[in-house]
């Protein structure tokens, strides 16, 4: 085995100390190693392997398994562009050649001297703020050429981000409206002290009282699954806030972390409180990672303030810590066994369940994993009990639920709605014309054509995570279902066969169509792949990547349709292409060495 | 009164814990499989298992049996994804049976056979994985991997070598091998391991060693994967 | 299996091999004195039997071999334009087959190896003769250029496989390759 330089090595070891040599700490000791060089050369694997006493390919398999973890040398300034579709409805393609012009590089390659890297990547969460890219791990939004042109000089005079301007890096919350969440103004701990005078039973009780239901998107009952794991054997118990908001078209649990942290600490203290849980974790997406400092920052004062650590508020047998773990691009993670191995430090590979998470979850221990939403709305239910709760919102959706909407409309943002509202009194408070149709939930969700705007948002009806995406009269809904189909292929974990391939095939064939060479056939390929994908994925990633297609050739079928150059069949390659580099070795242009590729060309 | 479902119609007996697809097989019905190995946990990956169990897809091998279940199996549809999901596995890779040692002894292609795949039906992705003869005994030939990571928890698991992992992710997910090099000859990988013999298809297959016995008259030639594995079972 | 009664009309049959070894029409030839049958059953279009040298409206084709060059494409085109039911034939029409190996190198890597670098070559040059088809970039599986109504798999399919399957077409049925009939190598 080479060895390292001795700097390198020191600082490494360094970060293995500061966890521990701890192998569930993998995935948070690949990123810190990464942080030294910029990426991880094959030696680092073997030294982080050797100190961790684990196999070197195991290493290797998580290092391998992340977006933002790269095993091949990257630029000292790596660029990503946000690639959701609202992004590209701003124009971030252009913006992306643009810089890559400026700089002389290529999309994905490295420049010779090693400065800079650009790439895209998956939705970074900055949708109402787009378009949006990440450089080192640090967002910035509202691109324009100007700011290209800045990038692109500061970059090659290579100042460092922290002398960048600094409102390149401020993040609005562009809150439009508030109801009884973003509204509230509690003092730390106030929830706390409410819940433990209600004792633990008595707060479980108020829970299941206000019919509060999971944010992330599934609706399961929160006292449910707090009952489940509190019944469950096994210690110590685990509290998961998910963080991990990779849903295309999501912004809201970034809102909450900036500006209603306490909230969220606080709605996972008191689910500890009704578990009997003692520890917890904050499973940070890594697009999120600038929030961080202030984040670790909340924690602390926290811990000082009694809200966390032994004997929370001087209860005696009320002991709760929280970490925050880093994603590292990974959309899967989001799914909350793929998250429980990522907390694992290993490949988010979602689990065979049974056994659930509230049985077995991080570490074979019972583990609730909720999402950021839910948890800050547990302070609600702390502080005005669960009846009050139940009172807003439908008979099957308690509360309130954050939308955050972007694409075509005036006033991108979040808005916190009562369940229940309509689609169509969303887009006129929006400020959204015109209107063609809205994907609600991301591009796992449903996309709404116009005949369905006076449906409302509820479990019973349309039910979402929250992502509200507008497309106008001027949009193409293939390009929107088609850049849907590439996330979901980049972001398949390959853990079983339907989503791994049919994927990449679903792909390949959207891709067919754009590029003119869709045929009738195809379409009838594309149901049959769209139906294996739902029925025989492993986990909802899989099953859910087929429904941007499914819902658009169903309401958008014209769209499909007229892409089609035949009625039969289409090859999907270009035959003339195909030849090209033959022609160049032969330095032939006569007609025998072109093919036409629509085949009636050639009668 | 011991507890059954029923499959395709007819009544399975099970116990507590039993998988359907543990079930099914010791009652003598075939639900085939790739990723799944008697000696380790169920695995779920490759999805050949995959039945209809009270109108939900399920995989066999990895959902518990529950009383009174009505389960479809042998079925039109079902078998369908199957043929769907080997046509997969088949383009994903650069599976090219004439030249394959394994051709004959081969589980995907003996699956091929018993569902009648006769085409790959989609584009092929000709994806490009070199091949691995550094080591004096064993050849890795990775174009032929279908990652039920059979090799990964057999040398994991019962070697206690852990040889192989998988690495990456969706299509670009492929094996790799436990050394920095990338060699297997740079593992301690020895042909007694249990991962040399438990590959289904040809990745693992042993140096110096070829055509023994003929084709057309190998495993899969002579019987179908259906009446081996009952076979198995039983014995 | 016996064939079921002749159809009113002979069926017009044409084979060809585009880039295969021609393995798989040896194999047609093994289905030895069904061949007498046969040319009860059907008359032969453009083939290697017949020498005719375009094909002309036929009832069934049969295609042997990938598509790895320009003439490959137009004689397929040719097959599908005249055939009302296409086939492809054996492991190479099906999946590229061994042609197909050279896939996962760059077509300038094979052109050179084959033209300038082996031995004896010293001033050799991939040869520009307008008659000479050019290769594609890589080699195609038959229905990845046009639309295939069967696959009969197989290096080759035996002869007992292609006569049942051939059967089955004449007689108006699905081919069905079961009982140990249907093989990839």
């Amino acid at each position: 085995m080479s060895a390292l330089p001795a700097t390198p090595t020191a600082a490494l070891d360094g970060v293995l100390q500061r966890h521990g040599h701890c192998p569930t700490e993998l995935l948070q000791i690949l990123i810190e190693a990464q942080d030294l060089e910029g990426w991880l050369p094959a030696q680092t694997l073997t030294h982080i392997a050797q100190s961790l006493h684990i196999p070197r390919s195991r290493v290797e398999g998580v290092a391998g398994f992340y977006s933002f973890l790269y095993t091949q040398p990257v630029g000292r300034y790596r660029v990503l562009f946000s690639d959701n579709i609202t992004d590209r409805m701003l124009g971030n393609t252009e913006l992306m050649d643009a810089l890559c012009r400026k700089l002389w590089i290529e999309p994905g390659k490295l420049s010779e001297d090693g400065l800079v890297s650009i790439a895209t990547t998956s939705c970074t969460g900055l949708c109402d703020q787009g378009p949006a890219m990440l450089v080192n791990g640090r967002a910035i939004g509202q691109l324009t050429h100007r700011r290209i042109n800045e990038i692109a000089e500061m970059i090659r005079q290579q100042r460092p981000l922290e002398l960048w301007p600094a409102e390149y890096f401020q993040i609005g919350d562009n809150i439009r409206r508030k109801d009884s969440l973003l509204n509230l103004d509690m003092k730390p701990g106030a929830a706390l002290a409410a819940v433990i005078e209600l004792g633990r039973e008595g707060w479980l009780q108020e829970v299941q009282k206000s019919n509060l239901r999971g944010r992330g998107g599934a609706g399961f009952a929160t006292a449910v699954k707090w009952a489940s794991a509190r019944n469950a054997s096994g210690e110590p118990k685990i509290i998961v806030c998910n963080a991990d908001e990779g849903e295309p078209g999501t912004f809201k649990d970034r809102v909450l972390l900036n500006s209603y942290a306490d909230l969220v600490f606080e709605g996972m203290t008191l689910a500890a409180w009704a578990v009997g849980a003692s520890e917890g974790f904050l499973y940070l997406r890594g697009e999120y990672r600038y929030l961080m400092p202030q984040l670790e920052a909340v924690l602390t004062r926290r811990r000082e303030a009694g809200l966390l650590g032994h004997h929370i508020l001087h209860e005696p047998c009320f002991d709760f810590d929280i970490r925050i773990h880093l994603g590292a691009g990974a959309y899967v993670c989001g799914e909350e066994t793929a998250l429980i191995e990522s907390l694992e430090g290993k490949r988010g590979t979602p689990r065979i369940r049974p056994p659930f998470p509230v049985t077995k979850g991080y570490l074979g221990r019972p583990t609730v994993v909720n999402n950021v939403e839910t948890l800050a709305k547990t302070c609600l239910i702390a502080l005005a009990g669960g009846e009050a709760f139940a009172a807003s919102g439908t008979a099957q959706s308690a509360g309130t639920k954050l939308l955050s909407i972007s694409g075509d409309c005036a006033e991108p943002g979040i808005y916190e709605y009562p369940f229940g509202v309509p689609i169509a009194r969303i887009l006129e408070d929006c400020g959204a014309s015109d209107t063609q149709a809205v994907q609600v939930g991301g591009a796992s969700g449903v996309c709404l054509a116009g005949y369905e705007f006076q449906r409302r948002i509820a479990y019973e009806d349309v039910p979402t995570a929250g992502a509200f995406m507008i497309f106008d009269g001027s949009r193409d809904l293939f390009d929107v279902a088609r850049a849907f189909v590439h996330f979901f292929a980049h972001e398949s974990c390959g853990f079983c066969t339907p989503c791994r391939v049919g994927t990449s095939l679903l792909q390949g064939f959207m891709d067919k169509l754009a590029d003119g060479h869709g045929a009738k056939a195809d379409l009838a390929d594309i149901d049959w792949l769209d139906r294996l994908l739902k029925n025989a994925s492993h986990c909802g990633l899989g099953s859910a990547a087929p429904n941007p297609v499914i819902d658009t050739l169903q309401k958008f079928r014209p769209a499909y349709e007229r892409r089609l150059v035949s009625l039969d069949f289409e090859p999907a390659f270009d035959l003339d292409a195909a030849l090209a580099e033959a022609r160049q070795l032969t330095a032939r242009d006569d007609p025998g060495a072109h093919l036409h590729t629509h085949e009636e060309e050639e009668k | 009164m011991t507890k059954q479902f029923l499959l395709d119609g007819q009544p399975v007996p099970f116990e507590d814990g039993q998988t359907i697809l543990e079930a099914a097989r010791k009652a003598g019905h075939y639900i085939p499989s790739l990723c799944w190995h008697q000696d380790f946990p169920p695995h779920g990956s490759c999805k050949l298992c995959i039945v209809k169990a009270a109108g939900r897809h399920v995989s066999a091998c990895a959902t518990p049996a529950k009383e009174g279940w009505e389960v479809e199996s042998n079925t039109p549809e079902m078998n369908g994804e199957r043929r769907g999901l080997l046509q997969m596995l088949f383009v994903e890779g650069n599976h090219f049976c004439p030249s394959c040692e394994k051709s004959g002894n081969c589980e995907l292609q003996a699956l091929g056979y018993e569902y009648e795949m006769l085409t790959p039906r989609f584009r092929h992705f000709f994806p490009e994985r070199p091949v691995d003869a550094s080591h004096p005994d064993m050849l890795l030939d990775f174009n032929r991997c279908i990652f039920c990571e059979l090799c990964v928890r057999a040398s994991r698991d019962v070697d206690g070598k852990s040889v192989f992992a998988l690495t990456g992710r969706g299509i670009h997910k492929h094996l790799t091998v436990n050394a920095e090099s990338g060699r297997l000859a740079d593992t301690d990988f020895s042909k007694d391991d249990l991962a040399a013999r438990i590959c289904p298809v040809g990745v693992i297959l042993p140096k110096g060693r070829g055509f023994t016995v003929p084709i057309g008259e190998r495993t899969f030639d002579t019987e179908t994967i259906r009446s081996r594995t009952l076979k198995e079972e039983k014995s | 299996m016996s064939p079921a009664p002749a159809p009113a009309r002979k069926l017009r049959v044409a084979t060809t091999s585009l880039a295969g070894c021609f393995g798989c029409h040896m194999s047609f030839l093994d289905i030895d004195e069904h061949l007498f049958e046969l040319v009860e059953l059907v008359e032969f279009d453009r083939s290697p039997l017949t020498d005719i040298k375009d094909v002309g409206p036929c009832d069934i084709g049969l295609i042997e071999g990938g598509v790895c060059n320009a003439e490959n494409v137009h004689v397929l085109r040719e097959f599908r334009r005249h055939c009302k039911t296409l086939i492809a034939l054996g492991a190479c029409a099906v999946n590229g087959g061994l042609p197909a190996q050279r896939n996962h190198l760059p077509l300038s890597e094979c052109l050179r190896e084959v033209y300038q670098f082996r031995p004896g070559l010293d001033n050799g040059q991939i040869p520009n003769d307008p008659e000479l088809p050019l290769p594609l970039d890589k080699v195609r599986p038959i229905h990845e250029v046009v639309r295939v109504d069967y696959f009969l798999p197989g290096c080759p399919p035996s002869g007992p496989a292609i006569w049942k399957f051939l059967t089955d077409l004449i007689a108006g049925r699905t081919p069905r390759l079961a009982n140990g009939l249907l093989h990839y190598d």
